[in-house]
């Protein structure tokens, strides 16, 4: 017997657990179950047949299509904008201690750590006094700013891994600092910024809280999402979008969970 | 260039404050200016009033929204956003420590790889996916109703709908179901912190525990909880903040009730009141600062 062989649980233990994970995951399989399902007015169960046209009557939506154009364009742009803030927030905080240090990490920290309409008012009540028009770049600014937290926290969790006798190493043969950084920080960093950026993009391309505030006129994936949730429209197209934006969120989340295993993991997002 | 590069980067050797204050400039203007400055509006706002004619904000200094926070309708939107969240916590912390503790303590390599990953996946997405699936899951003809029914257990279902308070019509229709989303979305939020305040916890202590002569129980409950309730207490500023400020869960699965998030939405929103909302954002910032500085003397910070 191996001596890091867990040691087996009792039975019921194992049954709350397997209770609670059941909880956790077994409701999205009905989404998956519903995106076939061949009734288009009620959430009947179970569906009286199964059919893949829905996937094809989505397919030929102009406003789905629009809609994740959008939440792609901003998820592209908000990921961009955290990857420099957070990069660089990383390297200035990750072996310094200064006056003021724990300020500037409860400044990263909190738009998430605040709940996500306070950080939706608060950019709406600054847009409003400042005369500033909703658009896309009022939706952007929203998000790289809780996403900066994304990117700073993988990169900080990397960094401390990373031995400083490289760094100096790396200056005793004579390189300066702009060469450092090059050839020996930001590969080391390079998959922690990756996942990161990746975690960023999953994060803004699901936000609905705060972008409800900054949007204006605009529809991102989710924002159609929330429209369909309330005044249901086409049901069936709805599901299929549903199965569609679970797909493109684990993705990314499944390749960053593999680009930082060694880590330490990195902290919760908020909703 | 490069001999450029090389001065420049002898002159920051020489002075790293002068490079460090470089790397956090532009990070600390974004959240600086965007961030608090908006945090700054939003403080600002809920002291101007609304002109009652042409509905236009007055930047004129006043209580006025204070006053009407503390009206009775908006006094029961507070009691019952806040009694939601602490039973929400309550709720999550029953379900999560079970998982959280056979993780910590039962698994191992790919089991705990995985068990891992199917918390840290509804934590970072769908969330609006998920709040959809309760919809499908609770309407009248949905799944729950269809397994209480097959079980023969429809008047079961029935005589928890009918207790007034947390029943309604049906579950997609009633503050229980309200609950019951809660719990399911926050969930992973209160696992994840369990779970890493369990894994610190040595081993060396629950093996002097049992050669102290505590049995497992006697353990459990000596040892291992007090050691978690800072991971729990930690778990629970999510499940709280989280609850108090969002706005979309009652209003898709729910009683008509407002909840908090709600009326800041309205007010905002088709009510055009910006002040009024800025104001009633107060309350959960409020709240959770309180709530972080009772966690904080807990030690929960340690388990974050």
């Amino acid at each position: 017997m191996r001596s890091d062989a867990a040691p087996r649980a009792p039975r019921a233990l194992q049954a709350a657990a397997l209770a609670g994970m059941a909880f956790l995951h077994v409701p999205m399989l009905f989404i998956f179950l519903y995106a076939f399902s061949s009734e288009d007015q009620t959430y009947v169960f179970p569906p009286p047949g199964l059919t893949t046209k829905w996937f094809g009557v989505a397919w030929e939506r102009p406003d789905v299509w629009q809609a994740i154009e959008l939440s792609l364009q901003v998820a592209a742009v908000s990921t961009a904008l955290a990857l420099v803030l957070g990069t660089l927030a990383a390297l200035a905080l990750a072996r310094t201690r200064f006056f003021g240090r724990e300020a500037v990490s409860l400044l990263l920290v909190l738009p998430i750590a605040l709940p996500g309409i306070v950080t939706g008012i608060a950019l709406r009540s600054a847009y409003g006094l400042g005369g500033i028009p909703f658009g896309f770049w009022t939706i952007v600014v929203g998000h790289a700013t809780f996403c900066v937290v994304v990117v700073y926290n993988n990169a900080v969790a990397r960094l401390r891994r990373t031995s400083p006798s490289l760094i100096e190493a790396s200056m005793d043969l004579g390189a300066d600092a702009f060469q450092t950084l090059r050839h020996v920080l930001l590969p080391s960093l390079g998959t922690a910024l990756l996942a990161g950026g990746m975690l960023a993009f999953a994060l803004s391309f699901d936000e609905v809280i705060v972008t409800t505030f900054t949007a204006g006129q605009q529809t991102t994936l989710p924002i159609w999402m929330l429209q369909e949730l309330v005044r249901p429209r086409q049901r069936p197209v709805t599901n299929v979008v549903a199965v569609v934006i679970v797909a493109l969120t684990f993705l990314p989340i499944l390749a960053a969970y593999y680009l930082t295993r060694g880590d330490e993991h990195a902290r919760a997002p908020h909703k | 260039m490069s001999a450029l590069a090389r001065s420049l980067s002898t002159t920051l050797y020489g002075r790293r404050g002068l490079a460090l204050a470089l790397l956090l400039a532009p990070p600390l203007l974004w959240l600086g200016i965007v961030y608090c400055g908006s945090l700054l509006a939003l403080l600002a706002n809920s002291f101007y009033g609304l002109d009652e004619f042409s509905g236009v904000i007055k930047r004129e200094f006043t209580l006025k929204n204070f006053v009407e926070l503390a009206a009775p309708a908006n006094r029961d939107v507070i009691a019952r956003t806040v009694g939601m969240a602490a039973a929400v916590t309550v709720g999550c912390a029953l379900v999560a420590f079970p998982i959280a503790y056979l993780m910590a303590r039962y698994t191992r390599g790919w089991v705990r790889a995985a068990l891992y990953l199917g918390v840290m996946l509804p934590l970072w997405s769908s969330y609006l996916v998920r709040v959809y699936a309760w919809k499908l899951l609770l309407a009248r003809e949905g799944v729950v109703n269809w397994m209480f029914a097959e079980a023969g257990l429809s008047w079961l279902l029935q005589g928890i709908l009918a207790v007034p308070g947390i029943g309604g019509p049906s579950l997609s229709i009633s503050s229980l179901g309200t609950f019951i989303v809660f719990v399911y979305i926050w969930l992973p939020f209160m696992i994840l912190p369990i779970q890493a305040a369990l894994e610190r916890v040595p081993q060396s202590l629950i093996e002097a525990s049992a050669d102290l002569g505590a049995h497992d129980a006697a353990t459990f409950r000596k040892v291992i909880l007090p050691l978690a309730l800072p991971g729990v207490i930690a778990g629970s500023i999510f499940t709280f903040s989280l609850t108090l400020g969002d706005y979309i869960i009652p209003g898709i699965i729910g009683d008509s009730s407002l909840y908090l998030g709600q009326v800041v939405y309205l007010q905002q929103g088709t009510a055009g009141n910006v002040p009024l909302a800025a104001a009633f954002t107060l309350v959960p910032i409020t709240v959770m600062a309180v709530y972080l500085a009772v966690a904080k003397r807990m030690g929960a910070f340690d388990a974050l």
